[in-house]
């Protein structure tokens, strides 16, 4: 019994650190992954349960790999199951930062070093440019939204208002809708 | 207590982060500019690198962070703190996942912080814009020559290209972040 235990509980979190440590980016990267291994292969939750988690995920705070990860470990094995498949998912990104950290302290003085990671900067906030111009576009629907939107930016960017403030202010309109509406 | 303020600071981090990736930067960047961890070029690179290896931002900042404030220890308690709350929500939510989705008062709170998130996400790249494409020593003002001149002529470019080739073709962002090595390495 105990042995089952541990075997299953090595499984689960052997099966999140192959899913961390081979999904570059993490966030949404980490889904087809997960879909892969947690469904097809080990079939611990059905695709509809998956798309469900998926729908809940994206409302919840919180990191989206570590929320996946920790639920279907959940469903598994309880909370020792969410434990160690939070813990597998975590561990790779980790360890490398790790070791990277120490690279990169020891390189930063090199010139390629510097052209590369200026040339990756400038690449990233375009990247995350489209990002967000794609976002907008599928989330934005009705002016206020698109006012609450623009809002926020003006709070953060112009006025230093912590992000955290305009979140809650977000929740609190929402829930005025929610009032208003019910 | 260095320990307690990387647990205060990155289990709150954990706590906020709505809409995933790029829309936690803005948080992180507030915080790690009030305590003076690490230099807002650092955070760049950092997400830069995030690009390039396994796990989410967040975790690859607080493991960064952690280390160089306290060593493995701090990067430990940084890493661990940022994760809580995501474990302690998704096994709540696990438990009483059948009642949290039929919720109507949650799924319009949810309708609002949504377009927050998108604003988030725009700050971010005003943010990363600063220290990737804008000059540090630009003067200010709103004449056109002000504007023009704040702008690094080579490394707008390289974003000009990305931004452009990204919204026609939908490159994969490690290939993205390949090519605008190389496009750095040759011309900046």
């Amino acid at each position: 019994m105990i042995k089952e235990k541990i075997y299953e509980s090595f499984e689960i979190f052997i099966t999140f650190f192959k899913i961390g440590a081979f999904t570059l980016g993490g966030g949404y990267a980490m889904l087809p992954l997960i879909e892969k291994e947690a469904v097809e292969n080990k079939k611990w939750l059905n695709r509809e349960e998956i798309l469900d988690m998926f729908a809940i995920m994206q409302s919840l705070p919180g990191i989206i790999a570590v929320k996946s990860s920790a639920f279907i470990g959940y469903k598994k094995a309880g909370i020792r199951g969410a434990f160690f498949a939070a813990v597998g998912v975590t561990l790779p990104s980790f360890l490398i930062i790790l070791l990277i950290a120490q690279l990169l302290l020891s390189l930063r003085d090199n010139i390629y070093v510097q052209k590369i990671f200026a040339g990756v900067r400038a690449g990233v906030t375009a990247l995350i440019l489209v990002t967000a111009i794609r976002l907008a576009k599928s989330a934005l629907k009705g002016y206020i939204s698109i006012l609450i939107a623009i809002a926020s930016f003006i709070l953060i960017v112009f006025l230093n208002v912590h992000p955290v403030f305009t979140i809650l202010i977000g929740g609190v309109l929402g829930f005025l809708g929610y009032l208003k509406h019910k | 207590m260095i320990y307690f303020t990387l647990f205060k600071v990155f289990f709150i981090i954990g706590l906020f982060s709505f809409g995933g990736g790029y829309a936690i930067i803005s948080l992180i960047q507030a915080e790690m500019e009030y305590y003076g961890w690490i230099s807002s070029t650092e955070f760049a690179d950092i997400i830069a690198i995030s690009q390039m290896t396994p796990g989410p931002i967040s975790v690859n900042t607080a493991t960064y962070v952690g280390a160089g404030a306290a060593g493995i220890l701090g990067a430990t308690t940084a890493t661990l703190s940022l994760v809580l709350p995501s474990f302690i929500i998704m096994v709540t939510v696990a438990h009483y996942f059948a009642q949290f989705k039929d919720s109507k008062a949650v799924e319009w709170i949810l309708k609002g912080i949504r377009p927050v998130t998108i604003g988030l996400i725009f700050s971010a790249v005003v943010f990363l814009a600063e220290t990737s494409i804008l000059n540090p020593d630009s003067q200010s003002g709103f004449s056109l020559n002000a504007i023009i001149s704040s702008f690094d002529f080579k490394s707008t470019l390289v974003f000009l290209l990305v931004f452009l080739s990204s919204l026609k073709f939908k490159p994969h962002p490690i290939l993205v972040v390949v090519l605008s090595a190389l496009i750095g390495l040759v011309i900046l």
